[in-house]
């Protein structure tokens, strides 16, 4: 008889820590995101939104080539941010999961956490005291001969502001899958004979597979949104979506429209993390 | 004998109590004599540059509702109960806009000092509808091409050609706004009314301006723009004035504003009272206060940033305290000062596209930034 009054008890035990997820999914989730569908049907007159039942929205920007323009600069950068940051990310969490002592690790680690203390815009500002005109790198490439000039408002400047975004979330990210790694099949592999290069693409690399594709999953969601390093590393030169938002709204206060942008942005970046997701944890 | 401190939790909470009284009573007492008037504005218009001294003779307190853009502003009064905002600040281009969406009262021109204002703004023509005065002008500017003089003299940039001086390549920067900039390259184009095209004027405007790309290092908002400016990140930028120039000059940067032999842009502030406001009497007041002779010099110096000032008292205060400033803003006695280059019709009024929608000049726009 004790049985049954166990289970309800941890029923109601489990609900209650399990209640407020879909509460908070639908207040701030789901409710936004119906909110922004309906909105993309509405009409603006006179700079006031109008609700209403209307395509005109969804056909003017899905038919611009400007909106397809910042799709497809918006998707390569970020794809370019996830692929390098990624890279850059791989020694510093390979270092941090087999070589660094736990005390050392525990500090780099912090270290890395450090760059969140200060605000992202903050950041990026300091760096263009690095790559403008006369900067501190201009500066130093002049000294070996190379003239740059101002390395800002660049392509080259939106990645270094992206980087500076996702890098340290990558490596952290990375980290904790390398240090959850089984050493052992590590030693199993050299035991059988295998090299270090092959141990590193046939043993790490797949054991680690689920860390390094959701670092880049991460590297990819943020920079497909960001709207600092594009403005102000990128001097607005090369309009990404989140420009193409902000500049909806600040004409004509096409709220409708910037929501059908803000919809396709969601769409493609849940494709993106369901495809990632299923990658990562696919099973051979 | 040392006597030991005691302090009770009551006689603590009863001295708490008194002294939180006695340091709230000069608020509490100010709370109830003070007014508070409330005001729809660009940035700067209600800081204490601009209002502390009118505040402290009529006993008010300006509470500002900041904007960006006059479309932001037509959304805001939208949304808002009438008499929400019992002073509304624009630019002329939406103060048609304003009255017929009957935003704003109508102002009796008998209560303003327009006789201490030069000829051409005692009817200026965005301020006034079937001949009603709505809106009082406060402050105005030019825009043409801004540079920094170490790398472009006023000569070069007496003509907007200098945009396309293969010298300035990648040096261009632009105010990231459609309206000033086309509205320049549209003078440049030799359109009289350079924001009322044809077809043809528009592509032709179209054209001119996609010409223009390969020369522009970004497109920048105005903190971009101040910095851009200044570390020589740019070195030219059309369509904007001396309310950046004004701004970065004080920062001791060498840049400076030239209105080319095609012309410029004016944009002009002004100050409405509120459709419903309560506080009419005080807001006319305030607008009163603000065509002044104080008033008129405080605006032409807000920190926000510099403006040219439409009262003759004004110019002469500033000739005579700040002759630097007043050079550079054109306020200074002799041929070629600002009232002369509106006189010779080198001076047109920024305005938003008669033919055209906004939309579609938005809409370049954003196509001319992905090219």
């Amino acid at each position: 008889m004790q049985k049954p009054a166990l289970s309800a008890r941890r029923l109601l035990y489990s609900s209650f820590w399990v209640s407020p997820l879909p509460f908070w999914l639908t207040l701030f989730f789901l409710g936004p995101l119906l909110l922004l569908v309906w909105l993309s049907f509405w009409d603006v007159r006179n700079f006031v939104l109008q609700p209403d039942f209307q395509l005109d929205n969804w056909v003017k920007i899905l038919s611009a080539n400007y909106f397809w323009q910042a799709y497809g600069r918006t998707f390569l950068g970020a794809s370019c941010v996830a692929a390098i940051a990624s890279l850059l990310a791989l020694p510093c969490s390979l270092a941090i999961g087999f070589i660094l002592s736990t005390r050392a690790k525990l500090t780099v680690l912090g270290l890395f956490v450090v760059p969140f203390f200060t605000s992202y815009l903050v950041r990026v500002y300091s760096w263009q005291i690095y790559l403008t005109d006369n900067g501190v790198i201009s500066n130093l490439l002049a000294a070996i001969g190379l003239e740059t000039g101002s390395l800002l408002s660049s392509k080259f400047a939106m990645q270094v502001g992206y980087v500076t975004l996702t890098l340290p979330l990558v490596v952290v990210i990375q980290s904790i899958s390398m240090l959850s790694f089984d050493r052992t099949l590590i030693n199993a592999a050299y035991n059988l004979g295998c090299g270090p290069v092959r141990v590193f693409f046939s043993v790490l690399l797949p054991g680690t597979r689920a860390g390094l594709i959701l670092g880049a999953l991460f590297a990819f969601i943020f920079s497909f949104g960001d709207f600092v390093s594009p403005t102000y590393m990128g001097g607005g030169k090369f309009p990404t979506l989140a420009i193409l938002i902000t500049d909806t709204v600040k004409s004509g206060q096409q709220w409708p429209r910037a929501a059908v942008i803000a919809i396709v942005m969601i769409g493609t970046l849940l494709i993106v993390a369901l495809t990632s997701l299923k990658l990562a944890y696919r099973r051979k | 004998m040392v006597q030991k401190f005691s302090c009770s939790r009551r006689l603590f909470i009863k001295s708490g109590a008194a002294a939180t009284g006695a340091l709230a009573m000069p608020n509490i007492l100010r709370a109830q004599t003070i007014t508070e008037l409330t005001m729809l504005a660009w940035y700067g218009q209600a800081e204490p540059d601009a209002v502390a001294e009118f505040e402290e003779l009529n006993r008010v307190k300006i509470t500002p509702k900041y904007y960006v853009g006059g479309e932001q502003m037509l959304a805001l009064l939208s949304q808002s109960p009438r008499g929400t905002y019992d002073l509304v600040h624009a630019d002329a281009e939406y103060v048609h806009q304003l009255v017929a969406a009957d935003f704003v009262e109508q102002l009796n021109p008998s209560d303003y000092p327009l006789d201490d204002f030069f000829h051409e703004f005692h009817k200026f023509p965005g301020h006034w509808v079937d001949d009603k005065l709505y809106a009082m002008i406060s402050r105005f500017g030019f825009l043409g091409i801004s540079h920094n003089l170490d790398a472009v003299s006023r000569k070069e940039a007496s003509s907007y050609k200098l945009l396309w001086d293969t010298k300035l390549k990648d040096k261009i920067g632009h105010f990231d706004w459609h309206l000033p900039n086309l509205g320049v390259l549209s003078q440049y184009n030799g359109n009289e009314a350079p924001f009322n095209l044809s077809e043809a004027g528009w592509s032709k405007l179209k054209e001119t301006t996609l010409e223009l790309k390969p020369q522009v290092r970004g497109f920048y908002d105005y903190g971009g723009v101040l910095s851009s400016l200044k570390s020589g990140e740019v070195s030219v930028m059309p369509g904007i004035g001396e309310w950046i120039t004004g701004v970065l000059r004080r920062d001791g940067a060498n840049v400076t504003t030239t209105i080319p032999e095609e012309g410029g842009l004016q944009f002009t502030e002004s100050f409405s009272i509120g459709k419903g406001s309560r506080k009419a009497e005080l807001a006319r007041k305030f607008i009163q206060y603000m065509a002044g002779p104080e008033g008129q010099f405080r605006l032409a110096n807000l920190n926000v940033f510099p403006a040219v000032i439409p009262s003759k008292r004004g110019w002469k205060r500033m000739i005579e305290e700040r002759p630097e400033d007043a050079r550079h803003l054109g306020m200074f006695e002799g041929s070629g000062n600002a009232m002369d280059l509106i006189r010779a019709g080198r001076i047109k009024i920024r305005k938003l596209p008669v033919q055209q929608d906004l939309a579609d000049w938005n809409d370049f726009w954003s196509e001319y930034k992905s090219t």
